[in-house]
């Protein structure tokens, strides 16, 4: 393993050194630079930064694992985080490049024409994005040590100096740019193994088609119709069926889908491109890139799976592939022969309580042993869902080079997002906070140091929650997708598509959908989490879906109560009006930049 | 396009553009995916291992969305020519002033 360590410092190095020279090329002088790349981004490139900033740690090394253990039903990942775009693309993303300032808050305190609005939307803003970089500095510690052997502290320190030196410096230019170079690196970094793999299982080179084709085993059987015959006989559901309830996948998509369209830190992205139809067209590129890695992720879980089963499966232990053994080291794996056979028994259910505590003593085969009560049922291996795109390589017996690559990817995928949410909460600060309600007089340039130092103080911030993960980062994330579906995405489409909505419809409809939203995720998830069962939830929707019910509940009393109050004012429907036609984007950005 | 019905006709017509645009949406992902995805599985692709409703949900619906953004772009793009809206006119209105 040597090679492959001295060639991930190699690649790993260069990457880092690239994106620190990019930041220096691209470094911002004014705030418009800083906080929207002063509207000179080519589209292309646009969508390009877009799906790096979108396509987060959990994307890259997470969700073909998940995928890989829940089947059918990972589909509500794959549509939930590709179809928010449409609506973005048709609903959102012209109108408020048209608008033509800098912020999402912004948007909601001019439409509004309320500062309390400006604050509420915010608070959800700088809430949803420090929810999201907690998670991508632990991704960055987490490849470090698996790939490099460093201790994730130093692994997250290392990542916060690079993010700092490029967001600080560079603002959204600096990033943007960078986001370019990230996307390459992690989009080859997982073609390359997906294609190998496609080829050694069905001798197909492209993924999306080899998912759907015949193994070249000679059995002659489907890829697909192997993976469901293996599943049966280890007495797992099928594959290809769904196994959660139609109306929890209905709600979860669709609390993804809009939650991802209300991101703030997507939205972002569209204001810097130079015009309104640049606007359109990006949002299809930046889908179009995304789409490449969420097609290639389910055809890489199912390979991933059956390749899984079939050299597990009731095979012996001390004749098991060099790879299983090298993530067991890395504590992935773990094998408790529970029938002392020396074969490794897999099947449904957890092998043992917990994530694996080895005692440091090696067994009669050498396996590492573990300390964990072992539970009930026959299955004997412990399987980290992120293994199925780490191991890829090594599975396919790739080069060296390429394992480094996919540290390399992993490590694109998270810098490439915390820097996306760094500047969304740099700019709420010193924009949003400070410029438009306490400070309104100040200087351009005093402005920009405000940005350049929330910047700092928030890669402060990320890097302690990265480092000392509060326990409840995982559910966290069923937060951030619920509160921009129930908040953001309401206000911001009444805001352009109803002329009668107005500053007390669009808080109260905010403010009640966020309430309702929170409440349900904290009582199921930190109040009475025993009780988060599909028994107790209201009609059978989980706490990752009820974002969609906080939606509707958000319209209908936004709708509501703006029919019993005054109607906007002259200037806020002339600001509609001019926001629904292109024309005078244009020159809109050149009074701005 | 200071016409005030030229303007309600261009909206209008965005409109429709978006109805249609997001049915087609809606029908592949949540109808097709979710709510029909059983019964479209009793379908195999031919010549693949794909059953159709498990197809739409892992891979088809986001052929689709991509398909219906560059649609909307397209289709957006010659609206705004229509009904001279488009953004290359105010370029020149720029230069006049």
């Amino acid at each position: 393993m040597e090679s492959v360590q001295a060639w991930t410092f190699a690649i790993v190095a260069m990457s880092f050194a690239l994106y620190i020279g990019i930041a220096i090329w691209a470094r911002a002088g004014t705030t418009g630079e800083f906080y929207v790349a002063g509207k000179h981004v080519s589209p292309l490139a646009n969508g390009m930064a877009t799906a790096a900033d979108w396509m987060s740690a959990a994307s890259f090394i997470s969700m073909a694992g998940i995928i890989s253990f829940i089947g059918r039903d990972g589909s509500v990942y794959l549509m939930g985080w590709t179809g928010g775009y449409v609506l973005l693309a048709l609903l959102l993303a012209p109108y408020l490049r048209k608008f033509g300032k800098f912020t999402v808050p912004d948007f909601v305190g001019e439409r509004y024409y309320s500062n309390a609005a400006r604050l509420v939307a915010l608070v959800c803003a700088i809430f949803v994005s420090f929810t999201y970089i907690a998670g991508q500095m632990r991704g960055v510690g987490i490849v470090f040590s698996h790939f490099l052997g460093v201790d994730i502290t130093i692994g997250v320190i290392v990542g916060m100096a690079i993010v700092f030196s490029y967001a600080v410096l560079g603002g959204m230019k600096g990033i943007t740019y960078t986001q370019v170079a990230q996307y390459c690196v992690l989009i080859f970094a997982y073609l390359v193994p997906a294609i190998f793999i496609s080829i050694m299982l069905t001798g197909n080179p492209v993924p999306q088609a080899g998912f759907g084709a015949k193994l070249n085993d000679g059995s002659g059987m489907y890829l697909l119709q192997k993976l469901d015959q293996l599943s049966r006989e280890l007495g797992f559901s099928e594959y290809t069926a769904g196994s959660k309830a139609t109306i929890d996948v209905f709600c979860i998509t669709m609390a993804l889908m809009v939650g991802t369209a209300g991101l703030p830190h997507v939205i972002i992205r569209f204001f810097t491109v130079p015009r309104v139809r640049d606007a359109r067209v990006s949002a299809g590129w930046a889908l179009f890139f995304i789409a490449i890695l969420y097609t290639t992720a389910p055809a890489v879980a199912a390979f991933a799976r059956t390749n899984l089963i079939r050299t597990v499966s009731h095979q012996e232990y001390q004749t098991a592939p060099g790879w299983i053994k090298h993530w067991e080291n890395t504590g992935l794996v773990a094998w408790l022969d529970k029938n002392g056979d020396g074969r490794i028994q897999y099947g449904p259910g957890k092998a043992f309580a917990g994530k694996p505590v080895f005692t440091g003593a090696t067994g009669a085969n050498e396996q590492r042993l573990v300390s964990n009560v072992p539970s009930e049922g026959r299955n004997e291996l412990y399987v980290d869902r992120d293994i199925m795109v780490l191991a890829n390589p090594e599975i396919a017996n790739l080069p060296a080079w390429i394992i480094a690559l996919v540290a390399a990817g992993g490590l694109a995928a998270a810098l490439s997002t915390a820097a996306g949410l760094l500047l969304v909460i740099s700019t709420s600060i010193s924009h949003d906070l400070l410029k438009n309600i306490f400070l309104p007089n100040i200087a351009d340039h005093t402005e920009l140091l405000f940005a350049r130092i929330a910047a700092g103080v928030a890669v402060v911030f990320a890097g302690y929650f990265g480092i000392n993960p509060p326990g409840f980062v995982a559910q966290v994330v069923a937060f951030a997708f619920g509160l921009a579906a129930s908040s953001f995405f309401p206000a911001i489409v009444l805001g352009i598509f109803s002329k009668r909505m107005n500053r007390e419809g669009a808080i109260a409809g905010m403010i009640a959908g966020i309430v309702f939203t929170a409440s349900y995720i904290i009582y199921f998830k930190f109040v009475n989490p025993a009780a988060n069962i599909p028994e107790n939830w209201w009609f059978g929707i989980s706490p990752e879906g009820i974002g969609t019910i906080g939606m509707l509940v958000n319209f209908i009393i936004a709708i509501t109560i703006s029919r019993c109050t005054a109607p906007p004012p002259e200037n806020v429907q002339d600001l509609i009006e001019s926001i629904r036609i292109p024309r005078g984007a244009g020159l809109a950005h050149e009074i701005d930049a | 396009m200071n016409n005030k019905t030229d303007r309600s006709e261009y909206w209008s017509a965005n409109l429709r553009y978006l109805s249609v645009l997001l049915c087609i949406w809606f029908v592949v992902s949540f109808v097709f995916s979710i709510l029909l995805v059983d019964v479209l599985d009793q379908i195999q692709i031919p010549g693949t291992g794909f059953k159709l409703g498990f197809w739409f949900a892992q891979q088809g619906s986001i052929y689709v969305f991509v398909a219906l953004i560059f649609v909307y772009t397209w289709l957006m793009n010659r609206l705004d020519r229509e009904h001279g809206v488009a953004e290359d006119a105010d370029e020149n209105v720029g230069h006049q002033s």
